[in-house]
């Protein structure tokens, strides 16, 4: 009887989960254009319209180059600061920890209205490479969490090992460090890339009348009338976002990575 | 290699990247956000810069004090239906075997990801009167024909808990796998049944924890901005839909700049009670 319970009580929550998805996954292989569910017909037309028409195909490939160059600048900024907090005493320099994850604590659209104001007092407001910087700063704590948590887990007696040897100092970060903390580094830049691609307030504050990503595209869609196009573009969210978390369980340790993920908030 | 001290300026050298970006694309926007809060709102949309009370004076209104009255009332609803959900559900979860877990947090993480844009996207078409669930209670014969169920409070709240659940129990995760089993198991011993272990071993254990994920699910109810928008009327707008609307649609930067600026107060005091109750969970 317990047992039967709790089956029944996550099935409630998985159709919970997933009941929004199954009826817009109904919508999106619908033959003709309107949205009813269950669907009239099977068709994957609304999955081409994604890369034939050119609105739609402009935004996606807005939205991978975006989410491709910013995961990769929040790498780039969080990778060498995990490093120097892991290797120096440098209490003061721990502000630079919380600066990283303080734009994903707060509400995101203080962040988006800083970065609004600030392109617009600079005047590069609209710029396509402004929304890259933004995205960086918006997710840089992803890649930060999970390299913090990377560092910790690397015994120091291997790196000591190393020194006595006489390797340098960047000979030990090549040889020994880099490779320990390679499986940390590609899943923070996952876990942005993922987020990136879904992101909708700051691209829309610093760039939306320039740049439509997808998540733009979509609300703008939506404003105008529903088309299942809309849908066939969130299955293909939703199946790039399982994927890429597949993956990193696959080759990572998920339950770890986020047993210390939110022990860091 | 033990931490140590740098000792002379070039150990520092991996620390100018990230503290720049951080000082000029973070710290620098922030401030330029709280001095625009000051400024004076020029007719057609711009500003210039002055220090003057004019956009913090707009919030003794009526009409703002409703809609903040609204939005912390949203955001403690989304909080404690996730708590109620969720607290069961996690500890399941971590009792569950290994690829199992897996499997759901994969699921969670998925939705979690999920832009607000795709869920209003996804829970207005399950909502709506063409494709929606109303169509199914009329297959099964219980309704006469389908209606559509927003735009409405009930459609805001079922979409907010719905972002947000995933983030709640990612939350009490860490929390509910490092609980010892021993405890429920010695509940068990002394003839305590399974629910009743539950709550008079596990929920008491996790009172900091449950304070504590009530607060950051809050903050990130809070921080809502579409959904209140898609699946709900103007009387259902939050504080962070008027912060959008002033800074996009009115070309108000002050007020929105204002807005957000009391927006930070209220999240950094919750982010300083949480703090606080884990000091306190701290002690014996």
């Amino acid at each position: 009887m317990n047992t039967l319970l709790r089956r029944l009580y996550f099935l409630l929550i998985g159709l919970f989960l997933t009941a929004p998805m199954i009826v817009v996954a109904g919508v999106s292989v619908n033959v003709k254009q309107s949205l009813t569910f269950p669907p009239q017909g099977f068709s994957l037309a609304w999955y081409g319209e994604i890369f034939t028409n050119p609105e739609w195909r402009n935004a996606l490939i807005a939205s991978l180059t975006l989410a491709v160059l910013s995961a990769a600048l929040a790498v780039l900024i969080a990778l060498p600061l995990a490093w120097f907090l892991w290797r120096r005493i440098a209490p003061w320099a721990n502000i630079f920890q919380l600066l990283g994850v303080a734009p994903f604590t707060l509400p995101p659209v203080i962040t988006a209205l800083g970065l609004l104001t600030f392109w617009a007092t600079t005047g590069f407001y609209g710029a396509s490479w402004t929304a890259v910087i933004s995205h960086a700063i918006f997710f840089v704590t992803l890649p930060l969490v999970t390299l913090s948590l990377g560092f910790t887990a690397i015994d120091r007696s291997l790196v000591e090992a190393a020194a006595t040897m006489g390797a340098n100092e960047r000979t030990i970060f090549k040889t020994v460090v880099l490779p320990l903390i390679r499986p940390y580094l590609i899943s923070g830049y996952a876990f942005a890339f993922v987020l990136s691609l879904n992101e909708y307030i700051v691209a829309y504050m610093t760039v939306g009348f320039t740049m439509e990503t997808l998540p733009i595209k979509i609300f703008n869609a939506l404003r105008y009338g529903y088309t299942p196009t809309m849908a066939s573009v969130t299955i293909l969210f939703v199946a790039i976002a399982a994927l890429v978390f597949g993956l990193i369980a696959r080759f990572g340790d998920l339950p770890k990575l986020l047993g210390a993920m939110a022990a860091e908030k | 290699m033990r931490r140590e001290p740098p000792q002379k300026i070039a150990d520092y050298w991996p620390l100018a990247f990230p503290a720049g970006m951080l000082t000029v694309f973070f710290v620098i926007p922030f401030a330029t956000m709280i001095a625009v809060s000051f400024f004076q709102r020029q007719q057609g949309g711009f500003y210039t810069p002055a220090f003057v009370f004019d956009n913090y004076a707009r919030f003794v209104s009526l009409f703002f004090g409703r809609v903040l009255g609204f939005s912390l009332m949203l955001a403690i609803a989304v909080a404690i239906c996730c708590i109620v959900l969720g607290i069961p559900f996690t500890y399941l979860l971590t009792r569950m075997g290994r690829k199992a877990q897996v499997m759901w947090l994969v699921a969670l993480l998925a939705i979690l990801s999920l832009s607000e844009v795709i869920i209003g996207f996804a829970w207005s078409t399950l909502f709506s009167r063409t494709a929606g669930i109303t169509n199914l209670l009329v297959m099964a014969g219980l309704m006469q024909e389908p209606v559509a169920l927003t735009p409405s409070f009930g459609a805001v709240l079922a979409g907010m808990v719905y972002q947000a659940l995933p983030y709640t129990i990612l939350i009490l995760y860490p929390a509910l796998v490092r609980l010892d089993p021993t405890l429920t198991e010695a509940a068990r011993t002394l003839g305590a049944s399974p629910v009743r272990a539950f709550f008079t071993v596990v929920v008491p254990t996790l009172r900091n924890t449950i304070i504590a994920t009530l607060i950051m699910v809050f903050i990130f109810a809070l921080g809502s901005y579409l959904l209140p928008q898609i699946l709900g009327r103007p009387s259902h707008w939050t504080l962070s839909v008027l912060i959008t609307d002033q800074a996009v649609y009115q070309s108000n930067m002050p007020f929105a700049a204002a807005m957000a600026v009391f927006l930070v107060l209220v999240t950094l005091a919750m982010v300083g009670l949480t703090v606080l109750i884990g000091r306190k969970g701290d002690a014996p």
